[in-house]
């Protein structure tokens, strides 16, 4: 990308100012996950207020874009009520598109990619469909099968999927809005 | 009185006991919760981490059918699929073009005029005045009232209860007999999406949530969220492994905890699904 590009793009694609950020870091005090991350949320933003091609691209493969839960607390909290989720949410999406996904969040990513295939096809969430989904994509066969047992005995894993009935309507959504990726990835 | 009813894809299933405490709390007080017809999944977490306009025609088509089958007001359970409906609801109005889009994408009409009420909405609304003419067995507990994070952010958009130290889930817990007590946890996060794919990360969120309830010596811990409710409840082998020890503060929903305080029995309510079980029901 040229220099002067993304946080033009940025604004464009998702209202957000990155250059608005002073730095207080009461979004990385606030954050949830912000220990597990790479960088910290007020750090995503010091990164990308270089418009440093090297930063933008570092972010785009850090951790952090997918460990972001969308807990809604940094924009709370912000003092310029910068919207991080919905950056973080773009974000993810440019990594997607230009295969930069950081290795450790690919089971992040194959469970998002389970759970929409589930919905694709049905129309509705089909939990047992999601969980073995998940299982070929990420290889964790062994996963939760102590847990599976006590769901079913409770009466909270039903066998069969609930369908909608108008399922070409769902598949339209799903193609017209570009979500064709399918099988493991 | 009738009003809409969006389940969403966890009632049908995990949560199973949420759907069924909810629907007996409304006909409890002549309030029929009608489904809206053929409903989808909102996307969840997983449309709006990777693909913006999925994540808003997913509730878009939800939100279409209501219209369709004439409900003007839906009550929407999960927190989740409430903040989704919400967000793509308001997203849709303030912006023209993605109206158009959508309405394109749906090949439906969309008006984007349908009241969405979360659980805690629908109760104040309908519910709470008549409430202490029915209890009939007070819910004499000690709680602590979490509410997670999606009932109360973005508060821009929801415009529901405070930000840092939300009431209306501690008021309607006091109006039933219970005492509802101040905690430090009340919007921290239970680690959501994360169950499957990072449930290090869950046990962690979770397990700090559930021992400042235990420490503060709660008897049960209110939610109206199925996901914060099977992260604090199902994984509990996973916090107790990370907190390494054994807490047993069962995790109820506030519709569990009204429907016992009316007369409702622990059969309907569903109160045998949940993992930790409850000592006093």
């Amino acid at each position: 990308m040229e220099k002067q590009g993304y946080i033009t793009t940025i604004k464009g694609k998702t209202g957000v100012n990155v250059n608005r950020c002073y730095q207080c870091g009461k979004c990385s005090a606030g954050c949830a996950v912000a220990e597990d991350m790479d960088y910290p949320p007020s750090m995503v933003m010091r990164m990308l207020q270089t418009n440093d091609e090297d930063n933008y691209q570092s972010v785009l493969k850090s951790e952090s874009i997918w460990l972001c839960v969308s807990c809604q607390n940094c924009l709370t909290r912000c003092p310029m009520q910068i919207d991080i989720p919905s950056l973080m949410d773009y974000m993810r999406e440019k990594s997607l598109e230009q295969n930069s996904v950081n290795k450790k969040s690919k089971n992040i990513l194959s469970f998002h990619r389970a759970f929409l295939d589930s919905v694709r096809y049905t129309g509705r969430l089909y939990e047992i469909g999601l969980v073995a989904g998940y299982k070929v994509r990420s290889l964790k066969l062994l996963q939760d099968m102590n847990v599976a047992p006590g769901m079913f005995m409770k009466g909270k894993l039903p066998i069969l999927p609930e369908v909608v009935k108008d399922k070409k309507q769902i598949s339209n959504i799903f193609s017209k809005t570009g979500e064709v990726h399918s099988g493991p990835k | 009185m009738e009003i809409g009813f969006y389940p969403g894809c966890s009632l049908k299933g995990t949560s199973s006991e949420y759907a069924q405490s909810t629907l007996a709390l409304a006909k409890a007080f002549d309030i029929n919760l009608v489904e809206i017809e053929d409903w989808n999944c909102c996307g969840a977490t997983a449309a709006h981490n990777i693909n913006h306009e999925l994540a808003t025609a997913l509730p878009a088509r939800i939100l279409a059918l209501a219209e369709k089958q004439g409900l003007t007001e839906i009550v929407v359970p999960c927190a989740a699929c409430y903040n989704r409906l919400t967000v793509a609801q308001h997203e849709i109005n303030k912006n023209p073009e993605l109206k158009a889009r959508v309405a394109e994408i749906l090949q439906m009409p969309i008006e984007g005029k349908v009241q969405i009420l979360n659980v805690m909405q629908f109760i104040l609304k309908y519910i709470s005045d008549k409430i202490t003419d029915k209890v009939t067995k007070p819910f004499e507990h000690k709680v602590v009232c979490y509410y997670g994070c999606l009932l109360v952010r973005p508060h821009d958009i929801l415009q529901f209860d405070r930000l840092e130290d939300p009431q209306s889930m501690d008021d309607l817990m006091r109006k039933i007999g219970a005492t509802s007590m101040d905690w430090g946890y009340k919007t921290e996060c239970c680690g959501a999406g994360f169950s499957v794919s990072r449930t290090d990360i869950v046990a962690k969120l979770s397990g700090r949530i559930v021992k400042d309830a235990s420490d503060r010596g709660a008897e049960a811990i209110i939610v109206a969220c199925p996901m914060c409710q099977s992260n604090l409840d199902m994984r509990r082998p996973h916090i107790n492994s990370y907190l390494q020890t054994k807490i047993e503060t069962p995790v109820l929903y506030i519709t569990q905890a009204i429907g016992l305080a009316v007369g409702l029995d622990r059969d309907t309510l569903g109160l045998k699904k949940l993992f930790v079980a409850p000592s006093f029901a």
